[in-house]
């Protein structure tokens, strides 16, 4: 049973179809990377997931049954991108308050708040207000607000924003544990490393429409032009095979593409004619990065306006 | 809802924990009450002037003695063995302020030669004190020339002002008009100003919610009504305590005060009858007594606690509507506002004109509209207003509460996630009257 299954939804503002007929399905435990160019209508689809907005059409199943946001409040946990603390209230108090608003008593709520705290090493803010916090520190008290009922589905809009290598680590090492112990976590972003690095599933979301769904080694799979890199101790002069082109040389690294009808064994063969010691060869997949950009290029940078006829 | 009772929790607390809850609530009376009594002060030292004043009275008005106020410290010194004409060029070097010269006169015609000389202009206060006492000694005279002694004159003399009595079948009561308008006006007054401060109190606090971007993970946990109603209650909560401090000080003040300044005490005042400027000022004082226990004090407290309460959650709903569409700009805020404070403005306008015209066709209508009753109703209570016109507006005032909570909800779930757009009113009402 999936944990969230979005059939054809869709919600058309007066000038933009913000989400266009999306559908997908999100297993438990799995990191499900949410991906876009700005405006592509990410904000709009998390906030129907979360129950904020209604969809105009459409259906968001959550665990086999159909989602209602007011009992499934405290399944869900939602990081939006814009960070959202009361500055004038104390850390401490703010987090038990955000807790409780999820459902949690007042004991239980303190309770896990000081663990993440300690986990966290911020016993000593406590005491200290929002507005006097650094913009990480913010970022991991909100990432703190977050998780700390235990939902069964986190939503985090760029959770590294702002953090610098360490924390970005102590916020990752979080989610794998998290999804290890069964919570789904939807995880929206631009950056890709970080999508390749964490996510196992993605959706890429343009103009309001998916336009790729998929594991990130099958999307990778899909997206390969045949290109390997291969190593030698030392790069022969003069190479001319029918079986390859050469795209560029790098020290000792070759990359290069095969001609159709050969197979990588014929690359080998022909090194190993050559008397050429290999030491390794291997496929380069290509990046996210360039299959997101090869997918949305061409596509105008910012949404343009449009009627809609709904 | 148990996610109500938070939220309202908390926008109290942090309210009422702020240092600055502390300063205002106790810094505002202090102000006001230092303010008075400064006046008070000021008002006061006036009289105790002290000059001394050359007297030549050859009409032999005082026959050599001033019996003069308590309250005037000035002295009267008597010459005898001087020209007037001589006193009048070096009353000055002889050490008086004033030289005042009452030549040879008939009492029984209006002296018009009495003179007083002074360096300066004199003060009317002065000026007053000493007319007062003079024409006091010629009617002394007048008195004795016509056979009449002090005491016939007592019984004689007339003062009298007219009760109004309101006979309404149960009981006969005293009215004073002037406390009936006084009370009715601070009232609607205080209604007024409370709906505008607390108001305004409320959209900020969903301003700050908007601009922190809090809204987004709040609403993802309650209904943005619920988030709305608790923050309003929340506040209103906040302000009932304001008021309970205050009437706590007012009334521990009114106690503490009159050990400060002595002469601050009615009962002193009355005692005595000697307070300057106010002739019939023991009158006055036991007036204004009657006149407040005429009032029906339970029907006014409750009247006022529910206006109170209809107006502030009525007006606080609007006002959190307009905080809901704001984005960042204080200016655009102030723009906002202002249809919200027409009608708050307009019942001030029409509650002025019911406090003197209780019964007037735009009284009874701005009593029964619930977007003035608040403050009109308060102005005319004090008339005995008719039971079925104070049912009307207090029910009209709940169902105006219930629509515009409803109204504003839709707008404030929208506008709460809107970011970056001017909004119109026209979208406004578009998203007031949109289905959910």
């Amino acid at each position: 049973m999936n944990r969230l299954e979005v059939n054809h939804l869709k919600k058309y503002y007066a000038t933009q179809k913000a989400v266009d007929d999306i559908s997908f399905s999100l297993a438990p435990g799995s990191v499900f990377g949410l991906l876009g160019p700005n405006g592509a209508g990410k904000t709009t689809l998390i906030r129907m997931i979360t129950g904020i907005l209604f969809p105009d059409e459409g259906t968001i199943d959550f665990d086999g049954k159909k989602f209602s946001p007011e009992q499934q409040v405290a399944e869900i946990g939602y990081m939006p991108e814009e960070r959202g603390l009361y500055k004038k209230m104390k850390i401490g108090d703010q987090a038990i308050y955000l807790a409780q608003l999820k459902g949690l008593s007042k004991a239980e709520a303190t309770e896990r708040v000081k663990r993440w705290f300690i986990k966290f090493e911020m016993q000593s803010w406590w005491n200290k207000k929002v507005e006097d916090l650094s913009k990480g520190m913010g970022q991991k008290l909100q990432f703190v607000t977050t998780v700390l009922h235990d939902p069964k589905l986190i939503i985090l809009d760029e959770p590294f924003s702002g953090l610098d290598p360490v924390n970005s680590n102590l916020i990752k090492e979080e989610i794998y544990q998290l999804a290890k112990k069964g919570s789904s976590i939807i995880f929206s972003t631009h950056r890709m490393e970080q999508v390749e690095e964490i996510c196992d599933h993605i959706i890429l979301v343009n103009k309001g429409q998916k336009i790729l769904d998929g594991s990130v080694t099958g999307v990778k799979q899909e997206f390969k032009e045949n290109i390997f890199a291969l190593d030698l101790s030392s790069i022969p002069d003069n190479i001319n095979a029918p079986s390859f082109e050469v795209i560029r040389k790098e020290n000792n690294q070759l990359i290069i593409t095969i001609r159709e009808g050969f197979k990588s064994n014929d690359v080998l063969q022909y090194f190993l004619n050559q008397q050429a010691i290999i030491n390794s060869f291997h496929e380069v997949l290509p990046s996210l990065n360039d299959i997101f950009i090869k997918l949305v290029h061409g596509t105008p940078l910012a949404r343009q306006f449009q009627t809609v006829t709904a | 809802m148990n996610k109500i009772a938070l939220i309202i929790q908390r926008e109290y607390l942090v309210r009422v924990k702020k240092k600055s809850f502390l300063l205002t609530t106790i810094l505002v009376p202090l102000i006001i009450i230092a303010f008075y009594a400064t006046m008070i002060a000021i008002g006061m030292s006036n009289n105790t002037d002290a000059s001394k004043i050359a007297v030549i009275d050859q009409a032999n008005l005082f026959n050599g003695h001033v019996e003069k106020a308590t309250d005037d410290a000035s002295q009267y010194i008597f010459i005898t063995d001087e020209a007037p004409e001589t006193v009048k060029t070096k009353y000055k070097s002889m050490g008086y302020d004033f030289f005042l010269y009452i030549p040879h006169l008939d009492i029984n015609k209006d002296a018009a030669n009495i003179e007083l000389f002074s360096q300066s202009p004199i003060s009317i206060a002065q000026k007053g004190q000493i007319e007062k006492m003079v024409n006091k000694a010629i009617e002394l005279k007048r008195l004795q020339s016509a056979n009449i002694s002090p005491e016939q004159y007592q019984s004689i003399h007339s003062d009298i002002s007219i009760e109004n009595k309101i006979v309404n079948g149960k009981e006969e009561k005293k009215n004073v008009a002037g406390v009936a308008f006084g009370v009715s006006f601070a009232c609607g007054m205080l209604i007024y100003i409370i709906m505008i401060i607390y108001g305004m109190m409320v959209m900020r606090g969903v301003m700050e919610e908007k601009i922190n971007r809090i809204a987004e993970v709040i609403v993802s946990s309650v209904k943005p009504f619920q988030l709305m109603m608790g923050k309003i209650i929340g506040i209103g909560a906040v302000g009932i305590t304001q008021f309970a401090i205050w009437i706590v000080l007012i009334i521990g003040l009114q106690y503490a005060l009159p050990l400060f300044i002595p002469s601050f005490d009615p009962h002193m005042m009355q005692q005595h009858g000697q307070v300057p400027m106010a002739g019939g000022n023991a009158g006055m004082w036991a007036n204004m007594a009657v006149g407040l226990h005429s009032i029906h004090w339970g029907l006014i407290l409750f009247c006022f606690v529910f206006y109170f309460l209809g107006g502030y959650l009525l007006y606080a709903s609007l006002f959190a509507a307009v905080g809901s569409v704001v984005s960042e700009d204080q200016q655009e805020a102030q723009q906002m506002v202002f249809p919200i404070m027409m009608p708050i403005i307009l019942a001030f306008v029409i509650m002025s004109k019911a406090v003197s015209a209780p019964n007037s066709p735009i009284a009874i209508f701005g009593s029964l509209f619930p977007l003035t009753s608040p403050v009109v109703m308060m102005g005319r209570i004090m008339y005995d207003v008719p039971v079925t016109q104070l049912i009307a507006s207090m029910v009209l005032l709940v169902l105006g509460f219930v629509f515009f909570a409803w109204l504003t909800g839709k707008i404030y779930r929208t506008g709460i996630l809107l970011y970056g757009k001017k909004v119109t009113w026209k979208e406004m009402i578009k998203w007031a009257f949109r289905k959910s």
